[in-house]
C-alpha cells in the first residue's frame, strides 16, 4: 500500500545577498507560484518539491537582516514565521560573512523555531582562507548546519535530508537558549512568568520571545499585547518598570544591551568555530571599490556606465525591432487582403496597427530591464547610492533615494515599490512623487516615433534630451517639495553594501521577467482593449469616415484639444492619444497607430503630414508625454504604497500641471527663436 | 569625554577605530545597535567622501553611513 506523501511547510529566510533565491530555485525548480503578500505589494514566492515520502512546500520570505520589524519586508518575514508557524525554517547564511548573518539566526533561535541552517557560499569563505568547524557551529546553535554552494547546486540533497530530519525531530542537536546575562535574565524571566499566566497569549507566541521583544519595546508586539490579553496593563507596567530599572543599573536602553548580548554571543561562538587569517587582506570587492567609489573617479565612472547601458540597450534592440516591424507590416497587409470589410478594418487598422506599434518596443524595454537587473544583482546599484549621497543631500534626500530613480528608467511601478527601503516617510514620499519624471521604457516608443519623423539627423540627441529634462524636472520638484509640503531634514542614510558578484544569467533573466511580465500582460490586455475601443470610437457613428473629426473619438478629442492649444498640439488626435495615454504611456503611440490606421514604420510620417506638426510642436508634445501621469499602474502603486488616495491624486494632478507648464514653455519660448 | 575621541566622519580611509559612544535618537540608536554598531566594536574605515558619507568594514560587512550619522558616532583610533 502506498502512503500519501506527508506535507511539510518550510520558510526560507536569510539576509539579502545570502543566495536565498538561488537555494529556493534549487529546491523548487520551475514549480513556483508568485503571488502577493496580503495587504502589501511584496511578492510572495512559493514552490513545491518532493523528497522521499514528503511533499515540501517552500515559501521564500523577503531578504532581511533582522526580525525587528522596521520595514515592511521585515514585518512580512516575521509575521509569517510567528503567525503561520512553518514546520521548519531554513536560514540561509553567508559563510563568508558569518558575524553579520548569524544575527538573524540568533533571532530565529529566540523564536524557538525548528531551524535548519544552510551555510551557503562556503567556496567564497574558503577562498578567503576561512576554516569553519561545521559540527561545532551546529552544536553551539542547536540546529543542523548544512554546508552548501548554491550557485553550483551543491548541498541541496543534504539540506532536504536535514529539513525532513528536523521535521521528524530526528536531528542530533537540541535547541539552545540564548543567555542575556544575569541582570537581563532576571527581568526576562519575570515578564515571561506574567505572560505565561495568560494561556491564550502564551499559546500563540513563545512567552520568552514576547518578554525579550517587550524589553526591546517592539511596536508590533506592544500592539499584540494591548489587543491580545486582558492582562495587558499588568504586563506593560512590569515592562516599564524593568526598562527603567535596567537603564539605571546598566546605563543603557534594554534594546541596546540586548543587541550587544546577541553580538556578544556570536563573537564568543565564532572564536570556537571560525579560523581566519589574522590580518584580513582587502577583499576583491574592496579592491574594486577603490576605483568605483573613488572620491573623484566615481561619478565620471557612473556616468560612463549609464551611457554604456543606454548604448547597449539601443544598439542591441535595433535588429530585433526591425524583425518585429517587418512581421507586423507583412501581417497587416496579409490580413487586410484576406478579410475585407469592417473585420479587416478592425484587424488591420485597429489591432495590428495599434498593438503592433507597441509590441515593437519590447526589445528595448526588456533590455533596459536586463541592464537594471544586472546593475542591481552585481552590487553596483548600492554603490551608486553611496557615491550619490552627497549630491542627493543637496536636494533634501539621501543616497537610498537614488536607486529608485535609476530603476525608474526601466519602469516607474517597480521603482516606486523600491522606495519601500527608504525609512523616513517624507523622504520616501518625495522619492515616490518625483519618480514619474524619470523616463520609463514605455515612453521610449513616443520619443523614437517622433524623433525619427521630425529630427532625423539629431534623433539620438533629442531622445537623450528627454531623459535629461526628466532628471532636471525631478530635481527641481524635489527641491520644491522639500521646501513646501514635505518640509523637514532628510532622514538617515545607513545601508549595507553587498560584495560585488557576477550575476548569474538565470538570475538576471528571472529578475527581468518579473518586471517584463507586467509589461507584456499590459500590452496584451489593456493596450489591446484600448486599441479596440479606439477603433470602435473612430468608426462610430456608423457610416462616418474612419477616424475623422466627425467620429465619436474626433468629437471627444475636439472637446479636450483647446486646453492644449498654448502648448501647440491642439489637434483632436493628439488630445485623444494623451487621454488614452493615462492607461499607459505606450498607448499614446498605439492610439495614434489606430487613428491613422498605419503601422509603426510609416506612422511618424502620417503624423507629420496629417497633423501639420513642426519639429517644435513634436518636441513640446514629447515633453508633455515625458512629464504627465506615467500610467494608472504607477498611480495605483503610489496609492497602495502610501495607503492614501490623496497622495495618489496629488501625484496625478501635479504631474499634469507640470507637464502642461513645461510643454507650453517649450512651445512659446521656442516659437520666439524659430 | 575622552580626548582621543573623534567623530567617525573625521577619520581617514584605512584607519582602525573602536566605537566609544553613539549619541543618536532612540529609533536610530536601536537600528544601529541591530546592525552591529555597539560600543567597543572595532571597525575599519574604507572610504570617506567628506563632506559626505563614510564606508566602513563592520563585523565583516561593508556599511555606508551618511555624514549626519557619522558625526554622531564617536570613535577612538586603535
Amino acid at each position: 500500500m502506498t502512503m500519501s506523501p506527508k506535507k511539510i511547510t518550510i520558510a526560507l529566510v536569510g539576509n539579502p545577498n545570502s543566495g536565498k533565491t538561488t537555494v529556493f530555485n534549487n529546491l523548487t525548480g520551475a514549480r513556483q507560484h508568485v503571488g502577493n503578500w496580503p495587504g502589501v505589494t511584496v511578492e510572495r514566492k512559493e514552490g513545491n518539491c518532493s523528497y522521499q515520502d514528503y511533499n515540501i512546500n517552500a515559501v521564500d520570505l523577503p531578504g532581511v537582516y533582522s526580525l525587528t520589524a522596521y520595514s515592511p519586508d521585515e514585518v512580512i518575514a516575521r509575521n509569517f514565521i510567528v503567525n503561520e508557524k512553518p514546520e521548519v525554517v531554513v536560514d540561509i547564511v553567508d559563510a563568508s560573512n558569518l558575524e553579520r548573518n548569524l544575527y538573524l539566526t540568533v533571532q530565529l533561535i529566540e523564536l524557538g523555531v525548528n531551524l535548519v541552517v544552510a551555510l551557503n557560499m562556503t567556496d567564497i569563505a574558503k577562498s578567503r582562507d576561512y576554516t569553519i568547524n561545521v559540527d561545532k557551529l551546529s552544536e553551539l546553535l542547536g540546529a543542523p548546519v548544512v554546508p552548501m554552494i548554491a550557485s553550483r547546486k551543491k548541498g541541496t540533497e543534504e539540506l532536504l535530508k536535514q529539513i525532513v530530519a528536523e521535521f521528524e525531530g530526528k536531528t542530533n542537536t537540541s535547541k539552545i537558549k540564548l543567555y542575556y546575562g544575569s541582570e537581563l535574565e532576571e527581568h526576562i524571566n519575570e515578564l515571561e512568568t506574567i505572560i505565561s499566566g495568560d494561556e491564550k497569549l502564551s499559546h500563540q507566541f513563545p512567552p520568552r520571545w514576547l518578554a525579550i521583544k517587550l524589553l526591546e519595546e517592539d511596536k508590533e508586539v506592544l500592539q499584540k499585547i494591548r489587543g491580545g490579553t486582558i492582562r495587558h496593563e499588568e504586563i506593560l507596567q512590569a515592562k516599564d518598570k524593568s526598562i527603567a530599572h535596567l537603564r539605571s543599573v546598566l546605563g543603557d536602553d534594554a534594546e541596546t544591551i540586548i543587541a550587544e548580548e546577541r553580538y556578544g554571543f556570536i563573537s564568543g561562538l565564532l572564536k570556537d568555530v571560525l579560523k581566519k587569517p589574522p590580518i584580513e587582506p582587502l577583499t576583491p570587492s574592496d579592491k574594486i571599490d577603490k576605483v568605483l567609489v573613488h572620491r573623484w573617479l566615481s561619478i565620471p565612472i557612473f556616468l560612463a556606465l549609464m551611457y554604456g547601458m543606454f548604448q547597449f540597450v539601443f544598439t542591441l534592440s535595433v535588429p530585433f525591432m526591425d524583425w518585429i516591424d517587418g512581421f507586423f507590416g507583412w501581417l497587416g497587409g496579409y490580413v487586410s487582403g484576406v478579410s475585407p470589410g469592417w473585420l479587416g478594418s478592425l484587424l488591420a487598422d485597429g489591432i495590428i496597427g495599434g498593438v503592433g506599434s507597441v509590441l515593437i518596443f519590447i526589445p528595448p524595454i526588456f533590455l533596459l530591464f536586463i541592464a537594471t537587473a544586472f546593475l542591481e544583482d552585481c552590487g553596483y546599484m548600492a554603490r551608486a547610492a553611496f557615491i550619490m549621497d552627497r549630491l542627493m543631500h543637496r536636494i533634501g534626500l539621501h543616497g537610498r533615494s537614488f536607486i529608485p530613480m535609476i530603476l525608474g528608467f526601466g519602469c516607474n511601478v517597480a521603482a516606486i515599490m523600491a522606495c519601500r527601503t527608504i525609512e523616513d516617510p517624507k523622504d520616501r514620499l518625495t522619492t515616490m512623487l518625483i519618480n514619474p519624471f524619470m523616463s520609463c521604457g514605455a515612453r521610449l516608443p513616443i520619443y523614437v516615433l517622433l524623433a525619427s519623423a521630425f529630427f532625423t539627423a539629431h534623433r539620438g540627441l533629442v531622445v537623450f534630451s528627454m531623459y535629461l529634462i526628466g532628471i532636471t524636472v525631478a530635481i527641481i520638484m524635489a527641491l520644491i517639495l522639500r521646501r513646501s509640503i514635505l518640509k523637514g531634514p532628510s532622514g538617515h542614510f545607513v545601508m549595507e553594501l553587498p560584495p560585488y558578484r557576477l550575476p548569474t544569467i538565470t538570475g538576471v533573466l528571472v529578475h527581468m521577467w518579473e518586471r517584463g511580465r507586467t509589461f507584456l500582460i499590459r500590452a496584451g490586455t489593456r493596450i489591446f482593449g484600448v486599441v479596440v475601443l479606439v477603433w470602435l470610437l473612430s468608426s462610430l457613428p456608423w457610416g462616418v469616415e474612419y477616424a475623422s473629426a466627425g467620429s465619436v473619438i474626433g468629437r471627444i478629442g475636439s472637446f479636450i484639444a483647446p486646453v492644449l492649444a498654448p502648448a501647440g498640439f491642439d489637434q483632436w488626435q493628439a488630445a485623444v492619444s494623451l487621454a488614452f495615454g493615462f492607461l499607459a504611456k505606450e498607448v499614446v503611440v498605439g492610439t495614434m497607430g489606430a487613428i491613422f490606421a498605419v503601422e509603426e514604420g510609416v506612422l511618424g510620417g502620417a503624423i507629420a503630414t496629417q497633423l501639420g506638426w513642426t519639429p517644435l510642436i513634436a518636441f513640446a508634445f514629447m515633453v508633455f508625454c515625458l512629464l504627465y501621469v506615467p500610467c494608472v499602474a504607477s498611480i495605483a502603486t503610489i496609492r497602495s504604497e502610501t495607503n492614501s488616495w490623496r497622495w495618489a491624486g496629488f501625484a496625478a494632478l501635479y504631474t499634469i500641471v507640470v507637464a502642461w507648464i513645461a510643454a507650453t514653455i517649450v512651445f512659446q519660448i521656442g516659437g520666439l527663436f524659430i | 569625554m575622552n580626548n582621543h575621541c573623534l567623530p567617525l566622519a573625521m577619520t581617514a580611509p584605512g584607519e582602525l577605530v573602536t566605537i566609544s559612544e553613539i549619541s543618536a535618537g532612540p529609533g536610530l540608536q536601536k537600528k544601529l545597535a541591530d546592525m552591529g554598531f555597539t560600543p567597543g566594536v572595532q571597525m575599519r574605515v574604507i572610504n570617506v567622501q567628506a563632506p559626505g558619507p563614510v564606508l566602513i568594514d563592520l563585523r565583516g560587512s561593508r556599511v555606508a553611513l551618511g555624514q549626519g550619522i557619522a558625526q554622531k558616532i564617536a570613535v577612538k583610533k586603535v
